[in-house]
């Protein structure tokens, strides 16, 4: 599936505006602890409905820049703007609309589910009304109705992910920080907290800025990625953008049974700078033995499937690879997926 | 100040208390220190102290030598008697001191180490809450209650030493002027004192427990008093607890001053 049919599948989505309604604005933002440069000069923006994805390895300065954005960490360089407002003067009018998942869920282990979001309300200001009917909302709506009276200290890493989301919208924020949504999730609760953050955009209309490691999630789910690499800012743009930076000449070989070291020996003499999957990565179908190449130069494959038919190898399958976000993140970091 | 302001503030206050008191390592040592401080000692005191007075003769007139002022106050008291004034008036009061401070030091602890031990204090950072809010709210939740008890163990300690004494003073002792200034001046000064050390060394440390040894060093000023009183260097009168409270509260300010000058969100979430 696609990123748009994706998106198509949760719902109508609003084009993202242009950078005059941007809900986000970072502007040579820089930080730097000691010698060390967490973030070098950046500077993006994100529009009201956006999806926006920081894209990059464990310390590339996605959370930096994220407590950069939200004001709760200064600045060495640069500024950054929410709402149009800076968020160093105007920290708690800025952080009222908005709601942050941070990387730890951050939840208080001796209170139950309901009380740690009560607290909340009352940090946040919401409506003393409309409390109990606001939590009994996010708590049926995270799945966790059931566990409300129970202690957080008691609860699983899914069940703690998806409390700490129904915290950071409990307030209904504008706009959403999530650092790391899905970091050490199994399957079903990535899936389940990818839904919660996509029906955000699609249904509420909200603004999210999320920092991720994850590929999937970011291809997928996100209007735009910025790939973050050493505290830079690598790429920026929508996947299928970035996609396009992707190395070309993407390959699928299938050959006879065990003649795979042949023609990988064959095609590295030919072409040096291609990268060649190892048997381990390839998916082996019955009665062929699968490479996946890379890198090729422009046109280049018919003259190598001649080539290898010429050496007397039985080339079975020959199939074009469209490149992925992986492709052009492994391609930034220089390595192969 | 706002509703909005005032309502997240108690949000915090009650939040750490309810937090700190669902910890054992917070309320053992809530139960065992006030139960023996205000319960154990005066009821051992007044139960030897004729047995005290019968045989030890010599305490009453070694700490005259020592403070005839101390012995001034007691005059017109029969020897049992005078051991039990000087014994549960004036030596035990410093160690009432205790208290308060140690129980600001333990809430204070919890509340500000223990929150970025518990890596709570990120979800706090993030919140609309000021910096001067939540430096407010988080003094609070551990001195409010450190007082409020502080206050109910000067009360226990004084029924305590009533009932248990009876038979030997017949007579309601306790409270003195001392022990009222004591409990109303100086006892908050020292929770002060308590909650601005923790506060300070909480900025450099990392857990509830470095953050309660560390801030509870400040206990060694009360037993130093204990032991100065006890061999009659000074005396407690009315007028140098008052000037003790003032101390302290000088104390207290300059630490609390000190701990907020590097209570800011942007580096505590720096060094997080």
């Amino acid at each position: 599936m696609t990123a748009s049919q994706a998106r198509g599948a949760a719902g109508a989505r609003p084009t993202p505006r242009p950078p005059d309604t941007a809900v986000v604005e970072a502007r040579e933002l820089s930080r730097a602890f000691g010698n060390k440069v967490a973030v070098a000069p950046l500077s993006f923006t994100v529009a009201r409905g956006e999806l926006f994805a920081l894209l990059g390895h464990n310390g590339a300065g996605k959370t930096t820049t994220l407590r950069l954005l939200a004001g709760v960490l200064t600045p060495t360089g640069g500024e950054a703007r929410l709402f149009g407002m800076s968020p160093l003067a105007h920290g708690t009018e800025v952080r009222a609309r908005l709601g942050v998942l941070a990387e730890n869920p951050a939840l208080e282990e001796r209170l139950t589910g309901r009380q740690n979001l009560r607290y909340f309300a009352d940090l946040y200001g919401y409506p003393a009304e409309r409390v109990g009917a606001r939590v009994n909302e996010v708590l049926e709506q995270f799945g966790l109705a059931g566990a409300a009276e129970a202690l957080v200290g008691g609860f699983s890493k899914g069940m703690r992910q998806r409390l700490a989301l129904a915290r950071a919208l409990l307030h209904e924020p504008e706009l959403l920080f999530l650092d790391e949504p899905t970091s050490g999730l199994d399957p079903v609760a990535t899936r389940q907290v990818v839904e919660l953050v996509r029906k955000q955009v699609s249904h509420e209309g909200r603004t999210v800025v999320l920092s991720t490691h994850d590929l999937n999630l970011a291809q997928r789910v996100c209007d735009r990625v910025a790939v973050m690499r050493g505290g830079e800012l690598a790429a920026l743009g929508t996947p299928t953008e970035l996609t396009r930076l992707a190395p070309h000449g993407k390959l699928r070989v299938g050959v006879a049974p065990g003649e795979r070291a042949a023609a990988a020996a064959l095609i590295a003499a030919r072409h040096p700078a291609a990268d060649i999957a190892s048997p381990d990565d390839a998916p082996d179908d019955p009665g062929q033995d699968t490479l996946t190449v890379s890198r090729l130069p422009d046109g280049a494959t018919p003259s190598l499937v001649a080539a290898l038919v010429g050496a007397g190898l039985s080339v079975t399958r020959v199939e074009p690879l469209e490149p992925t976000l992986a492709d052009v993140y492994f391609a930034l970091y220089g390595a192969e997926p | 100040m706002t509703g909005r302001r005032a309502r997240a503030i108690r949000a915090i206050v009650a939040k750490d208390v309810r937090v700190a008191f669902a910890s054992k390592a917070v309320l053992v040592p809530f139960i065992v220190v006030p139960v023996l401080f205000t319960v154990g000692l005066p009821l051992l005191f007044a139960l030897i102290a004729p047995a005290a007075a019968d045989q030890g003769g010599d305490l009453v007139r070694q700490l005259g030598e020592l403070s005839p002022t101390l012995l001034a106050s007691v005059a017109g008291l029969d020897d049992p008697q005078k051991v039990v004034v000087l014994g549960l008036v004036y030596l035990l009061a410093p160690l009432l001191l205790v208290v308060p401070l140690m129980f600001a030091s333990v809430l204070a602890a919890d509340s500000f180490a223990g929150e970025k031990e518990r890596k709570t204090l990120e979800a706090l950072i993030y919140s609309p809450v000021s910096d001067r809010d939540l430096l407010s709210a988080k003094m609070l939740s551990a001195w409010l209650p450190a007082v409020t008890l502080g206050l109910g163990a000067f009360a226990l300690y004084c029924l305590t030493a009533n009932v248990a004494a009876w038979p030997v003073m017949g007579r309601v002792f306790l409270p003195t002027w001392m022990w009222v200034v004591l409990a109303l001046w100086v006892m908050p000064a020292a929770a002060a004192v308590g909650l601005g050390a923790t506060v300070l060394v909480s900025a450099r440390v990392s857990t509830f427990q470095e953050a309660y040894q560390l801030g509870g060093v400040v206990v060694l000023p009360v037993v130093a008093l204990v032991v100065a009183q006890a061999v009659g260097v000074i005396y407690l009168s009315v007028w140098l607890v008052a000037g003790l409270g003032l101390v302290l509260w000088l104390a207290a300010a300059a630490l609390l001053w000190a701990g907020a000058r590097r209570f800011r969100r942007a580096e505590m979430i720096a060094r997080l």
